[in-house]
């Protein structure tokens, strides 16, 4: 019993790492009042960067950063057509989706059924030999640890610090924080790329660790899943550490119970994690109150400096 | 009608045996158009890329006399009867569509295209200008189930299956009959992804078997996530439908190859020769059709073992679906000396004992 669920356990933990990166970006892109919907078309372009980068070089850790620099890339795109030319968010996010996943399909065509080296899981000395404890806690691969690192750094900053308190100003009204001299457009900027870096690292952590191989729309939805997350958690940090684990428990599962042998048919099952989704998102939204309090007051609006 | 006027064109093909120099001629000037749709991009490394080999063995077996045209990533659905319309009227004079899923469009593209031949790959639905070709792939399943039983520590094996048509259902059962000819207490879980290719949920649904304590892995899916999820968990696994050792190279015993290429040049010749007909294929290890690659990762008597299992499937001693057969709930399916043939098989939709899981 004890080893089905640290099997259980690990391999939720794994399914949720790619969440939690490309949330914790979202979070912080919404927490100053833009909505990018792109996050799934950035996480493909990272995915295919990284795994191309790997191939060629054969140095994992390559194949991350540029999985990392391919996301930033896709997010500028985003920020200068919607912050800069001031279309509209919503729009642009979903051309970037779709610009995404055409993109990495036709970068990635001599890429699909091919080997790359694969991000090793860390080893840790004594600590990964406890029993339960070790393989839970001290046997991933980096990609994971880094995952809760930006989080944990994301809630403390967004919390406790002054920079916080500026990219919150700028989310909450961005008139008030031009007023105050703070450079909105800059700080947006800058929010952007920071959480299309993180999608291109989910992007990275798909395609050299979870499935180490390119297949055209290998995210499977995951980017909408981590946009949802941010409201799911309402845009605290905390929640979108359960947000995560819960849905990647609830993805892992519907495979999982299958194997159980339980009599549900397995088509019901595959559906299970997007319905999940759903009935969350409406449950959620029946709170018309705490969603206010909670959402980033200019949360899609776009920012034009008056004199 | 139109039937009947393709009957007799067929029939004044056959009698012409003093024409065909100059139909050889006729071809060599204008090649023949051949049109292949896949399911998947041709690099899956899998399912496609083996019918991608052996349309590329047809082009250098026939040169200039052919034209070969393919379109991968085509879906099962309304898009894929575009997709061969498209090929019937750009001129393709034989078309090989090469999924189950495509059975009931190649059946629509067929009627409105009379002079166009078709072949469909694991389908049962024919007509006149429609032939199906399939590969007894049960006859690896049977050959992975041995080694499993002879390998599995816990006497517990994994299959990654696709969706639960009678040829998944005849591939769960080889497997479990060949695994329990040899350890009749093995047993098998089974996870069914709803998708012929879909890398990470194979990966995830091979995880969450080996979760569950199984420590061989098999698959009816077309990447090799399975394999890979195999080797991160340290047990061992079977490539499907091309040699995936180079992606788990510790891990793989071995893997079940589909070779395509002699059925494709017999056919393309039939074509040119004008003695095209609609048929029904169904071959093996005796055809050569299927083979398993190399056997490695195990000691060498179940090394031998396995041989000399493909050995009695390919001269027939050995029909793998033969009675005493008992299903899930112990009660005979199949009665002692019986065997099943092949409308039974095809029709397949029980599991054997020794499976846990429902089919559905």
């Amino acid at each position: 019993m004890t080893e089905l669920l640290v099997a259980f356990l690990v391999s939720t933990i794994a399914a949720a790492t790619p969440l939690l990166l490309a949330a914790t970006g979202e979070l912080v892109v919404e927490r100053v009042g833009v909505l990018n919907l792109g996050v799934e078309g950035m996480m493909l372009a990272g995915a295919i960067a990284a795994f191309a980068t790997a191939n060629v070089t054969g140095v994992t850790s390559l194949g991350v950063l540029a999985g990392l620099v391919a996301g930033i890339a896709l997010a500028l795109l985003f920020a200068v057509i919607s912050l800069t030319l001031q279309a509209n968010q919503t729009a642009t996010g979903l051309a970037l989706t779709i610009f995404g996943r055409g993109f990495s399909a036709l970068v990635g065509a001599g890429f699909v059924g091919i080997p790359a080296p694969t991000l090793p899981k860390l080893h840790f000395p004594v600590l990964s030999e406890i029993p339960v404890l070790g393989p839970v806690v001290f046997g991933h691969d980096i990609l994971v640890y880094l995952s809760l690192a930006i989080l944990a750094l994301v809630a403390w900053c967004i919390r406790a610090t002054h920079l916080g308190l500026i990219l919150r100003a700028v989310g909450d009204s961005h008139d008030a924080a031009h007023a105050l001299g703070y450079p909105v457009v800059k700080i947006r900027y800058a929010a952007v790329a920071f959480g299309g870096a993180l999608a291109g690292l989910a992007g990275a952590y798909m395609s050299l660790a979870y499935t180490p191989l390119w297949a055209q729309d290998m995210t499977a939805g995951r980017g909408w899943v981590a946009v949802a997350l941010v409201t799911f958690a309402a845009w605290r940090p905390f929640w979108l550490l359960i947000g995560a684990w819960f849905f990647g428990a609830l993805m892992y599962l519907s495979l999982y119970i299958q194997a159980l042998g339980v009599p549900i048919p397995s088509a019901f099952l595959s559906a299970v994690p997007y319905i999940g989704t759903v009935v969350v998102l409406v449950l959620i939204s029946r709170d018309a109150r705490r969603i206010r309090l909670h959402r980033p007051a200019m949360l899609g609006r776009p920012f034009q400096a008056r004199a | 009608m139109l039937r009947r006027q393709f009957t007799r064109l067929l029939g004044a093909g056959a009698a012409a045996t003093a024409l065909p120099s100059l139909i050889g001629s006729a071809q060599a000037a204008d090649p023949l158009k051949v049109g292949f749709i896949y399911l998947g991009p041709v690099g899956d490394f899998g399912w496609t890329y083996q019918h991608d080999i052996a349309r590329q063995t047809a082009v250098s077996h026939f040169g200039d006399k052919i034209k070969t045209t393919f379109v991968e990533n085509v879906p099962e659905g309304p898009d894929s009867e575009k997709v061969l319309n498209d090929l019937a009227n750009s001129g393709h004079k034989l078309i090989f569509a090469t999924s189950f899923g495509y059975m009931n469009y190649v059946l629509n593209s067929a009627k409105k295209h009379p002079n166009v031949f078709y072949e469909h790959a694991t389908g049962y639905k024919r007509a006149a200008n429609i032939s199906s070709y399939n590969i007894r792939f049960y006859q690896a399943r049977y050959v992975q189930g041995i080694i499993a039983g002879k390998l599995s520590k816990a006497g517990l094996a994994g299959y990654v299956g696709s969706i639960p048509v009678p040829e998944v259902v005849q591939g769960l059962n080889a497997f479990m009959l060949g695994m329990r000819s040899v350890n009749p207490k093995a047993k098998m879980k089974f996870v069914l992804i709803n998708s012929w290719y879909d890398p990470p949920k194979e990966g995830d649904a091979a995880k969450a078997l080996i979760d569950q304590g199984c420590d061989i892995i098999t698959q009816h899916t077309d990447s090799p996530a399975p394999l890979q999820a195999a080797a991160s968990r340290g047990v061992k696994g079977f490539g499907q439908s091309t040699d995936m050792a180079k992606f788990a190279p510790g891990t793989q015993l071995s893997a079940s190859t589909d070779i395509w290429a002699p059925y494709y040049i017999k056919r393309i010749q039939d074509v040119m020769a004008g003695s095209w007909k609609s048929t029904d294929t169904w071959n093996g290890f005796a055809e050569g059709t299927l083979q398993m690659s190399p056997f490695t990762n195990m000691p060498d008597d179940v090394a031998a073992m396995a041989k000399a299992a493909v050995a009695d499937i390919s001269s027939g001693k050995n029909k793998i679906f033969v009675g005493p057969l008992l299903d899930q709930t112990g009660a005979t399916k199949i009665p002692a000396g019986v065997v099943m043939d092949d409308g039974a098989l095809n029709g397949m939709q029980w599991l054997v004992q020794g499976i846990e899981g429902k089919l559905g």
